[in-house]
Order: C-alpha cells, then sequence, then structure tokens
C-alpha cells in the first residue's frame, strides 16, 4: 500500500496496480453470456416466450450487477481503502435499489414473467458465483497458473 | 371489543389479502437487506485490515473479498425475488 508520492504510509492508503475484481467479474460475464442460451431455452421450455424474455432481462440484471460491483470497488481501491470499504457497503445499497427500479419499470410490461425473472436472478448470480468459485480456489492455491482444465486435474 | 368486531366485519377479505402481502412483502425485502448488509461490513472491514497487515497478499485478499461480497449479496436478491413475486405477481 502507498500514498499518492509512492512511499510505504500507514494512515494514506491505496492500491495502485491491476484489480482482481475486474478479472473475476470478467470472467463471470463471460460464463454468464456462455450459459445464457440454456438458461433461456430452459425458461422458454417452462414459461413460454414471456419467460424467454424475462430470463434475459434477469442474466443482463445479474451481469451488470457483477460489472457494476467490480468497477466501484476498482476505482475507490485506487483513490483510498476506506473509499474501498464505503464502495462496498454503499455500492451493495445502491446496487439492491438500482436492481428494485430495474424491475418496478417493466414489472407491468406484457413480455414479463415475474417468477421466470426472479428464478433467473437466483440461478445466474449463484451459479455464476460458484462456477467462478473453482477457479479462484485454484488460482489460490497455484499462484501465477492461469486456470484451465488441465491445471484442474493435475490439483485433484 | 364489540366496535373492533365491528370493524373487522367491515374489512373486504381481499383488501385484508392485498395489505397482508404487501406489509410482508416489506418484511421480506427488508430483513432480508439488513443481514447481508451486516455481512458485508464485516467481510470488507476483516480485507481491509488482512490488506494492511499484508499488502502483498491484497490481491488474493481482494479477490476472495469480491466473491464473498457477491455470496452474501444472494443473500438479499433472495428477499428480493420473494419481494417482487409477493409484491407484484
Amino acid at each position: 500500500m502507498t500514498n499518492h508520492t509512492g512511499t510505504n504510509d500507514a494512515f494514506t492508503t491505496r492500491f495502485d496496480g491491476p484489480a482482481p475484481e475486474v478479472a473475476v467479474s470478467t470472467d463471470l460475464v463471460k460464463r454468464g453470456l456462455l450459459v445464457a442460451p440454456v438458461l433461456i431455452a430452459v425458461c422458454a421450455v417452462v414459461w413460454g416466450v414471456d419467460g424467454a424474455w424475462s430470463s434475459a432481462y434477469g442474466i443482463v440484471l445479474v451481469l451488470v450487477n457483477f460489472a457494476l460491483a467490480a468497477a466501484l470497488i476498482a476505482v475507490a481501491a485506487r483513490i483510498s481503502v476506506g473509499l474501498m470499504m464505503g464502495a462496498a457497503l454503499f455500492g451493495y445499497l445502491i446496487r439492491l435499489g438500482l436492481i428494485f427500479i430495474a424491475v418496478w419499470l417493466v414489472k407491468d410490461a406484457g413480455w414479463i414473467s415475474l417468477p421466470a425473472l426472479g428464478s433467473t436472478i437466483i440461478v445466474t448470480h449463484l451459479g455464476l458465483l460458484f462456477w467462478e468459485m473453482k477457479y479462484v480456489a485454484l488460482s489460490l492455491a497455484h499462484p501465477g497458473l492461469k486456470p484451465s482444465a488441465s491445471n484442474l486435474d493435475n490439483s485433484i | 371489543m364489540e366496535a373492533f368486531s365491528a370493524l373487522v366485519a367491515q374489512v373486504d377479505p381481499a383488501d385484508a389479502k392485498n395489505t397482508a402481502a404487501a406489509a410482508s412483502a416489506g418484511y421480506a425485502y427488508g430483513l432480508a437487506a439488513i443481514g447481508p448488509g451486516i455481512g458485508i461490513g464485516y467481510l470488507v472491514g476483516k480485507s481491509v485490515e488482512a490488506m494492511a497487515r499484508q499488502p502483498e497478499a491484497a490481491g488474493m485478499v481482494r479477490t476472495t473479498m469480491f466473491l464473498g461480497i457477491a455470496f452474501t449479496e444472494a443473500l438479499a436478491l433472495i428477499g428480493f425475488v420473494v419481494f417482487i413475486l409477493l409484491k407484484f405477481a
């Protein structure tokens, strides 16, 4: 941790350099786009065309939520650690509010199916996190190694 | 007591159901947001402490912190989904 002049300082702290949150959220978004057709197809089978549109909307909400969370923390960490903590806490509230507004705006739309939207939000959010956790756990166990299928085989 | 009974008798069951659903939705969303709020505060506080103690491990700490925040937030999202199903469905 360095201060503005680049020297060690116990009071004015910030993190310059790469932001790991952005890398994690980029991975999450990539995987989310990868599984989106499957989720949309499942919702289309269960809830029809409305379910497909609602599922797509839910996936977009979850992915934007991840990206926004990472961006807030990454930007705040470059300014100060205290601001990063504030950004994490108030960012949580702001993102909850934004999700509420996003759902409230479309709640009466003809193409929305709320059960499909709700289940997509939960399944996508938790599913992507568990998927990502596998690779992050591997990265922490073997720092510097790029997660791949062969690395997974070696770790077992 | 008689006045209360008369008041209850005047209440339309459909209105009572809607009122109860609205109140339950509010409780679901509000209570579901409190726990993750406490959890994220604790999580980020401990992460900042860890980064201050060991700055060279800040990358790892931030990665696990971000995932922890996202997992904790899932609880609030579940409460939010219950809210939208009770309130709007």
